[in-house]
């Protein structure tokens, strides 16, 4: 009776743990917090820190109407959702070969999928700049996507679930006659969700946030994302108002920030998994 | 029979292989190839010229600059990430006070953009307006310019990676936690033993496959993160926060020299490949625990 207290005691945090962790935690989102100030309070607010300052969303206006932010918008909701769309399907197929057929070649096949997972498209950029001019796609959404379009991970990722999938409910489905892509589909990707839920949530927070080759491969508003939006923007030097960077800062992070704060729970639990492998 | 299912397998991969090939194997070949030839300009095409972009590199001063800085941005990001990525996932995973609150503070910077970590923290580091800037004042520092003086750009950028990543790899740090047996911290309570041994002993050893992924995602990000330059010191002041992905930008799209770019390209990939080799051929062998 007497251990049962110190066993419940024993290893956690004491009073100086959690001090440290709350400083740490406090220091990690100051630069958050300094932003959001800045962004919601007037210009001549922004770096002076009083309660009784007026909020406000102008910063927000004035950033929407000084570029074409609803384009960018667009362009990175339409890049993510065509991007983590073909990654799905392809990704699909291909690890679904992998996991149930065996056929000449397949060792090879495999070892050149995972080739990608150590040189990744964002190291290529050269030239797979010159293949986007040579296919007269530069400036494009479909250039930005292209190189992501065959995702190794997701083929590896899918391709490790459905080999834990038992065979005995594939065969169970060929017997009442069903052909490879019925029991795919019925079969193999609801059995799947969890894995495509976290590997959606990680290809789209990869590609709402990437920026290196869209930068390269863009050169006007028609086609550029957010990211590559944010610094054209926040790069021209004609007297910068930070409030209104920040504001627009903010602004292209948002969707994401909101959906994390809304699905801690999802992201926290994707990256995992997806981690894990 | 075989021979219709070993057809449909490969049709499955075609789409998926096509692509592959099309945009990392080719790539990576000819970005090889090309590094042996001059850049074609004009109606010049491109010759070929053995070494000569290896020469050129080697004579680079910037691109020794780049490197030099690249290494020190990972020795310093990839233990301090780490590092406190542990620190936070040993905390987290405790019933401490704020539990929720600090899991979400120590995540929030891994979903934004760098692009915008890259803004906030400019402003942060602003001169004069900045809040660094007003701490430092408050505390009666003299003024300093962080991303403007060469000898702090580099420590300034670094920062900003080791904020954006330590709450990615808690992540995982975290998973790997919750997976522990809970009655191996009974059997140390019975057994008397103190925090600190009981991470050494247990914890740490039985996180040894997470330190070795997470260390090798830290490499491999301390070569491929560069978004930030962009935004915060452009490489500067005077190359002094230059990293290699961000000079092999500048040679191969501001000076459109690239085949000098390829070459640069080749050396990349060979640090990552290396990365991967390693991992794959000694890490993997040496570390079960699963």
């Amino acid at each position: 009776m007497k251990s049962e207290p110190r066993r419940l005691v024993y290893n956690e945090p004491t009073w100086l743990d959690t001090l440290a962790a709350w400083l740490l935690a406090l220091l990690w989102v100051l630069p958050l917090v300094y932003a959001f100030w800045t962004a919601f309070h007037p210009a001549e607010y922004s770096t002076r820190f009083d309660l009784t300052a007026p909020l406000g969303i102008d910063n927000f206006r004035r950033a929407w109407a000084a570029a074409p932010f609803a384009r960018y918008f667009f362009n990175t909701t339409v890049l993510v959702v065509m991007i983590l769309a073909v990654q799905l399907v392809l990704g699909t197929l291909a690890a679904y070969a992998f996991a149930r057929y065996r056929f000449p070649g397949r060792n090879v096949a495999f070892a050149l999928v995972l080739v990608q997972l150590m040189i990744m498209p964002d190291i290529l950029v050269v030239e797979n700049y010159k293949t986007m001019a040579r296919l007269g796609l530069v400036d494009t959404l479909l250039a930005i996507g292209l190189p992501y379009f065959a995702s190794a991970f997701a083929i590896f990722l899918l391709r490790q679930t459905f080999l834990g999938i038992p065979k005995e409910l594939d065969e169970a489905a060929r017997v009442e006659g069903a052909s490879a892509m019925q029991v795919l589909w019925r079969v193999y990707v609801p059995l799947a969700k969890p894995v495509y839920t976290a590997f959606a949530l990680v290809s789209v927070s990869f590609h709402w946030n990437n920026f290196l080759w869209p930068l390269i491969v863009t050169n006007s508003p028609n086609a550029r994302p957010l990211t590559v939006g944010l610094q054209v923007f926040s790069s021209v030097d004609q007297g910068v108002d930070w409030s209104i960077i920040t504001a627009a800062t903010i602004m292209t992070s948002a969707p994401l920030l909101v959906a994390f704060l809304l699905f801690q729970r999802q992201f926290v639990q994707s990256f995992m998994r997806a981690g894990i492998k | 029979m075989r021979n219709r299912a070993a057809v449909h397998a490969w049709l499955m991969l075609l789409p998926a292989l096509v692509l592959l090939v099309g945009f990392t194997h080719w790539p990576a070949v000819s970005t090889l190839f090309d590094s042996f030839h001059s850049t074609p300009r004009g109606g010049r095409p491109a010759v070929w010229v053995g070494l000569e972009n290896y020469q050129v590199m080697a004579s680079d001063p910037v691109f020794w600059k780049a490197v030099r800085n690249n290494l020190i941005f990972a020795s310093a990001t990839i233990p301090a990430s780490i590092g406190l990525a542990l620190l936070m996932a040993l905390w987290v995973n405790e019933r401490i006070a704020g539990r929720a609150f600090l899991r979400m503070a120590y995540f929030t910077p891994t979903v934004l953009p760098m692009i915008a970590v890259a803004n906030i923290w400019l402003f942060f580091y602003t001169p004069q307006y900045g809040l660094l800037e007003q701490i430092t004042g408050a505390l009666g520092l003299p003024s300093h310019n962080w991303l403007g003086s060469p000898s702090t750009a580099l420590g300034a950028v670094t920062v900003v990676a080791i904020w954006k990543e330590a709450g990615f790899f808690m992540i995982f740090y975290l998973a790997a936690l919750q997976t522990l047996n809970p009655s191996l911290r009974e059997a140390a309570a019975i057994e008397g033993a103190s925090r600190w041994y009981f991470f050494r002993r247990v914890q740490w050893p039985l996180l040894m496959p997470t330190t070795l992924f997470v260390l090798v995602n830290a490499f491999i990000n301390a070569f491929r993160m560069v978004d930030h330059l962009f935004v915060m010191t452009r490489g500067g002041p005077d190359n002094a926060s230059i990293l290699l992905l961000y000079h092999l930008y500048e040679v191969g799209f501001s000076f459109w020299d690239t085949a000098y770019a390829s070459a640069i390209t080749v050396v990349l990939v060979v640090v990552l490949a290396g990365i991967a080799l390693f991992q794959f051929f000694v890490l993997d062998k040496r570390v079960h625990y699963k």
